[in-house]
């Protein structure tokens, strides 16, 4: 069944006339999307690859019955566009804006617990249902529609892993990118629970990275709640303290959010954790195998 | 981004947080006439550099004359401060700040920051004043206050009495510390800081409230909407590579090891450091050139790489998604004639157009090591810087 995406889900894209927007519009409708509708205010009327433009999400959803939103907006107007979505109804919300202010993100996420949406991002490579649906960045080629489930809070480590798994011999049911951020709406602990419940996945790989303790939350939910074989990679065991390493959220502060402890604190819960980013697929199947 | 102490100050004054009075030197003829216009009989000098730790490594010292304060100030200024917060080059002091010295009643430590597990800002409070609160929250968490701030109320009135309590103050204290957490707060949220600490805030003998000292970290991404921010950016403090990668918008940290590295995407680029590990090798250095891989960066990116002598090999990972292989290859070429590259460069591509890739690489007359695999190329990037 996969999560979040699958071949009803009707896209509108927020910031379809920029650049961004525009292209990877192309990309997504390419790779079979169903994108309904774009919004960009003050541009309504126009079109873009035959795709009708709106000034307003709530247009969107009125006249092109869209239920799935995915922001190409510039990060001064990103926490606006993704308020617009969650107050117009949009089920789910992902966006790949990467340098949205954090105090904006503080109010965005206090807004969201009134509204019905979920908030996949920011600074998100986005979701893909391969075979079904794509709602983002990522080279929709490489992947294969199966039965293992993908979350990471990157978007190139993720394709390096798609593309071991994939040589392994396995797809995905869907593969996440929940966003580098250090606020960021739907947390790995949460998607578990999608994945708990779908009935495509089978097992999950999970990809993490030092900063906060979002992987640590999910060991420990994992380890009551979750059925399913889990694997993990945690990136950055080399990287120093106190240094922002490419993402907003990763970063080790006053000690915490290290590597070593999150590896720890999965191997506890019983998960197993990659050491070397060259055997994930590998390891997964070795995993898979001793189950069978 | 960080600030200095004195920069904070300014701030605090704007937001009518009280502090004592004093000001900036950068030679000692300067600090002695800002002592000789503060008066009385003890100043304090404080070297003005971007990380904590100044008291116990020598940077903070207390005088009575300005003399003295000329002679401290001599001391201090050109010297490098290595703290436990520094890294173990230390940091050069170029400033120092003078204040009058505080006749002290109780210390205290107050701030506000963002927590990101809770997805607000709180703030926090302590009896313990002055001390490195890191150890206060291992050692005494009982002395320590952590409120979380709803973003529709800002500090509620309650939460108030709750500092009040833990610090045992008066009414009129109560009073006066509720109005100093507003302007700290408004301040936060108003300039986008992630942090804001007085460590100590203290009681004077007057009893009053002051800010001895301050600091204050902005959010980058939020400096769009603060231009006024930028004249505090210290420049000075970062190296000429850093200085590079900052313009080409390139994330670039440098570290101890000897095998450089160059990589599209933060979390791919944080594992090949990891595998540069595995396989028993020292990574130099992070550096993302961005998912994209744009072939002007690929260029700035082998410029900074090249031009760090502690660097033996080079090892190029990409990962072509949306932006083709063959693309990069030749981002690779036409970057290496400009970019005198005399070291051994592994490079591996992969995804979109990678056997394309590969067989300009080839054809062209560059020399190079070609890997195909994560742990082909981590193991050759290692060999090679370590004949």
């Amino acid at each position: 069944m996969s999560i979040i995406l699958d071949e009803s889900s009707r896209i509108v894209v927020q910031g379809i006339t920029g650049k961004e927007g525009q292209f990877h519009t192309t990309q997504m409708v390419e790779y079979g999307t169903k994108v309904v509708a774009g919004v960009t205010p003050g541009k309504e009327g126009q079109k873009v690859k035959g795709i009708p433009v709106f000034n307003s999400v709530q247009k969107a959803i009125e006249n092109e019955g869209a239920n799935v939103s995915i922001l190409f907006v510039p990060p001064p107007y990103a926490a606006d566009g993704i308020m617009e979505s969650a107050a117009a109804g949009v089920a789910w919300i992902i966006c790949i804006t990467e340098g949205i202010p954090i105090q904006d993100l503080i109010k965005v996420k206090a807004f969201l617990k009134d509204t019905h949406s979920k908030l996949i991002g920011p600074n998100s490579p986005g979701v893909i249902s391969p075979g079904k649906s794509k709602a983002g960045i990522m080279p929709g080629y490489i992947h294969k529609e199966g039965t293992i489930g993908i979350m990471s809070r990157s978007g190139t480590l993720t394709y390096e892993a798609v593309d071991q798994i994939v040589e392994e011999g396995y797809g995905q049911s869907t593969a996440i990118g929940i966003g580098g951020d250090p606020i960021i709406g739907t947390s790995y602990k949460e998607l578990l629970d999608y994945f708990e419940k779908d009935n495509q996945t089978e097992a999950v790989f999970m990809i993490g990275e030092i900063g906060g303790n979002a992987e640590e939350e999910a060991a420990l939910w994992a380890k009551k709640h979750f059925s399913k074989p889990l694997v993990a990679f945690i990136a950055g065991q080399t990287a120093p303290p106190a240094k922002r390493m490419g993402h907003a959220g990763a970063i080790i502060s006053n000690g915490k959010g290290k590597a070593s402890d999150k590896i720890k604190c999965l191997q506890e819960a019983g998960i197993c954790v990659v050491n070397n980013p060259a055997i994930m697929g590998k390891t997964l199947h070795e995993v898979l195998n001793q189950r069978r | 981004m960080k600030i200095h102490e004195y920069q904070a100050k300014l701030l605090f004054q704007d937001y009518h947080i009280p502090i004592p009075r004093g000001n900036i030197a950068q030679t000692p003829e300067e600090a002695r006439s800002v002592a000789e216009t503060l008066g009385g009989d003890t100043f304090v000098v404080k070297a003005q550099i971007l990380a904590g730790g100044r008291g116990q490594a020598g940077g903070v010292r207390i005088v009575h004359t300005p003399e003295e304060v000329a002679k401290t100030a001599q001391d201090l200024l050109g010297k490098t401060l290595i703290t436990s917060q520094t890294s173990s080059s230390g940091e050069k002091i170029q400033t120092v700040l003078i204040e009058e010295g505080i006749k002290i009643q109780k210390e205290f430590y107050a701030s506000i920051l963002t927590d990101r597990s809770a997805e607000k800002n709180a703030l926090m409070v302590s009896t313990e004043g002055g001390m490195d609160i890191e150890k206060i929250a291992s050692t005494l968490p009982e002395k320590i206050l952590i409120e979380h701030i709803h973003p529709a109320t800002g500090i509620l009135p309650f939460q108030k009495r709750k500092i009040a309590s833990l610090l045992r103050l008066s009414k009129q204290e109560t009073q006066e510390v509720g109005e100093l957490f507003d302007a700290l707060y408004l301040l936060f949220t108003e300039l986008d800081a992630s942090l804001v600490e007085i460590n100590p805030l203290v009681l004077t003998k007057k009893a009053s409230f002051l800010a001895l000292d301050a600091k204050i970290t902005f959010d980058d991404n939020a400096l769009y909407r603060h231009q006024e921010l930028l004249s505090f950016r210290d420049i000075q403090s970062l190296d000429e590579s850093e200085r590079i990668a900052r313009e080409a918008g390139l994330s670039y940290i440098p570290l101890d090891g000897n095998v450089g590295c160059m990589v599209n995407g933060a979390g791919l680029a944080m594992a090949t450091m990891d595998i540069i590990k595995y396989y028993g090798g020292n990574p130099a250095n992070f550096l993302d050139i961005g998912g994209g891989a744009r072939v002007e960066t690929i260029a700035k990116g082998i410029q900074i790489l090249v031009s760090d002598p502690k660097i033996k090999a080079i090892l190029i990972n990409i990962f072509g998604g949306i932006v083709r292989c063959d693309r990069v290859a030749l981002g690779i070429i036409e970057a290496l004639k400009s970019v005198d590259v005399h070291i051994p460069l592994v490079i591996r591509l992969k995804g979109t157009n990678s056997k394309e890739a590969a067989s300009l690489l080839e054809k062209s007359s560059l020399s190079f090591i070609l890997a195909d695999t994560l742990s082909e190329a981590a193991k050759k990037a290692v060999a090679a810087a370590k004949t």
